[in-house]
């Protein structure tokens, strides 16, 4: 019988030959810590972790984005906890200008395809993406992985979910997670492994994939699993053989089919991501503020595209654009390809590297009955202050605060550079 | 400190519009406001603070209770306050329809019974019953009823046993 690719994942990780259920011991090659629980990850290693806290520095990093600069007394103490901590043990920290840590660890190649990461934050599967288990956990898995390398881990049950067809123009990845949003809400997924598979995956980039990969969590999901393509294989600069992928005669639980032929852009109304409707639908709401940006949407790739629909356009009176880049890297090649002034000439607000408006303001929060259209994962009730937020893509984010109400990008067209 | 695999106490039922309440995430638990708190005694005060229709519920808790709610207790994010937050206040266990994967392994790793009763009606009990919670079987009940969720897993038990992730590690 063949294996799906988690199990090959985890039998390649110390996990022998395991089956869906059977609680195994994998070995983690990055180990990491946010600046967010990152310094009860410390607090439990000074109590627990004797005088060797650290199995193997070259694998185990700090990466800071939840609140950077400080702009809370409480997360600068906890920051320089870490700080002080890594510089006794000689430990790498990312520091408050690096960015988002999920993307770091792609950026830096740490997670490539097949190899396993954890790390305080709950968006970590996002290594889905390129073909890798990641897994976000709380700050006692992190400081035991720290200390010994390793993790429990239930092996989950594999569902396939194949996505049909090709979407419109104008249609984004983040479209298509709104779409499996719809499809699956956040029950018919949970504890899953999923694997994505379709034809449009086969010419998606890496940012589509980063995309589609962060809203497993939402969904439920373990993970979304997408096998690398060409792209993601030339990222890394590695060939099939290199990658893990599924045996064709692997098992899966469920095997789902996703008709996302012609698909048009979506967008999630308050108060979960799994409220979707079609952006048309919703055009009568006035938006207040977009937000643009998080470990959903803040890839150069995103950014390009923000700013080019930006450029020679203008918010609408009134309306706030906040922009967030995900990570230095991102942040310095938008900079050297002039794309920031676009953005910046359109009334946007244009902010330093982060996790932005996910965590504790870090962009400005919500008041009440603020509309606020942003293309990070998360709409829950009071997440990001008291206002009413909508999760869309890129086109719709821009097309909205051009327009001053929730609009398709196709409307956006209309409006004249 | 002693174990117990039996554990009695007042039900608090968590419910909206008369049904279990279900999908309550970790914002809703603890505030990502309260994220820099490390002191887990500090947590208790914000245990459901914004959770309409609980936000009181720090302040009329009382040690030994168990909280019983629906599907997918404890989605979102990573944070392991919203664990601590119920030990701070004394909470014996969580009963819910099914939890959040993350939350599952917090809890489990800290030593905290969560137990899913994936077959729970949605008024199996009235709220502050006395109940009695079994971790070894799974089974939940107060009066004459009784109901059957999915005992503890083996490591779940194990760690619990051992009082905590790191606890258990050094009886390997």
């Amino acid at each position: 019988m063949g294996r799906t690719l988690i199990e090959k994942i985890m039998s390649s990780h110390g996990g022998g030959e395991c089956d869906p259920g059977d609680v195994v011991w994998i070995d983690i090659d990055n180990r990491t810590a946010r600046d967010f629980a990152g310094a009860s990850v410390v607090g439990n290693l000074e109590k627990y972790g004797g005088d060797s806290p650290i199995s193997d520095r070259s694998k185990t990093f700090f990466t800071f984005d939840c609140n950077v600069p400080a702009n809370t007394i409480p997360y600068a103490n906890n920051q320089q906890r870490i700080r002080v901590f890594a510089r006794k043990h000689d430990l790498k920290v990312y520091d408050v200008d690096a960015g988002i840590g999920s993307h770091v660890v792609i950026e830096e190649k740490f997670a490539r395809p097949g190899t396993t990461t954890v790390g305080t934050d709950s968006h970590l599967n996002i290594m889905g993406s390129v073909g890798a288990f990641g897994q976000g956990m709380g700050d006692v898995d992190i400081a035991y992985a720290f200390k010994t390398g390793k993790v429990w881990f239930e092996v989950p049950e594999s569902v396939r979910v194949t996505l049909e067809g090709l979407p419109a123009d104008g249609t984004e990845a983040k479209d298509i997670a709104l779409a499996m949003l719809r499809r699956f809400n956040s029950h018919e997924l949970l504890g899953k492994s999923v694997e994505i598979y379709g034809p449009w995956l086969k010419s998606a980039s890496l940012e589509d994939c980063v995309t589609l990969s962060s809203l497993a969590t939402e969904m439920g999901a373990i993970i979304a699993l997408i096998p690398p393509n060409e792209s993601v294989l030339e990222f890394f600069g590695i060939t099939r053989n290199e990658a893990v992928y599924a045996d064709s005669d692997a098992a899966y639980l469920e095997d789902y089919t996703l008709d996302i032929e012609g698909l048009k852009p979506l967008i999630a109304a308050p108060p979960s991501p799994t409220n979707v409707f079609a952006v048309t639908e919703k055009t009568d709401v006035k938006v207040d503020g977009v937000f643009i940006g998080s470990c959903t949407n803040g890839t150069y790739k995103d950014l390009k595209y923000a700013a080019e629909l930006l450029r020679g356009r203008t918010v609408a009176p009134g309306v706030m654009l906040k922009v967030v880049p995900a990570t230095r890297a991102t942040w310095a090649r938008l900079l050297g390809e002039g794309l920031l002034k676009d953005i910046f000439d359109a009334g946007g607000i244009v902010s330093n590297a982060g996790c932005g408006g996910c965590a504790s303001g870090q962009i400005g929060m919500t008041g009440e009955g603020e509309v606020q259209i942003s293309t990070s994962n998360r709409n829950f009730k009071g997440k990001q202050g008291k206002g009413n937020t909508y999760l869309a893509g890129i086109g719709t984010a821009v097309a909205s605060a051009v327009l001053g109400r929730i609009a398709s990008v196709h409307e956006l067209k209309e409006v004249l550079q | 400190m002693k174990r117990e695999m039996i554990l009695k106490g007042r039900l608090w039922i968590l419910s909206e519009n008369g049904k279990l309440f279900s999908d309550i995430d970790t914002d809703m638990i603890y505030h990502n406001a309260h994220l820099a708190v490390t002191d887990i005694d500090k947590m208790g005060q914000y245990a459901f603070g914004n959770l309409e229709g609980y936000r009181d519920f720090s302040q009329k808790a009382r040690r030994g209770d168990l909280i019983l709610a629906g599907d997918n207790f404890g989605s979102g994010s990573s944070r392991q306050h919203a664990v601590d937050c119920f030990k701070a206040l004394g909470v014996q266990a969580v009963i819910a329809r099914s939890f959040g994967a993350i939350y599952k392994r917090n809890a489990i790793n800290s030593g905290f019974p969560i137990i899913e009763f994936p077959d729970l009606p949605d008024e199996p009990f009235n709220q502050f019953d006395q109940t009695e919670l079994n971790l070894e079987n799974g089974t939940l009940s107060a009066w004459d009823n009784r109901y059957q969720g999915n005992p503890m897993s083996e490591v779940a038990r194990d760690i619990y046993l051992a009082g905590g992730l790191f606890q258990y590690a050094s009886t390997m």
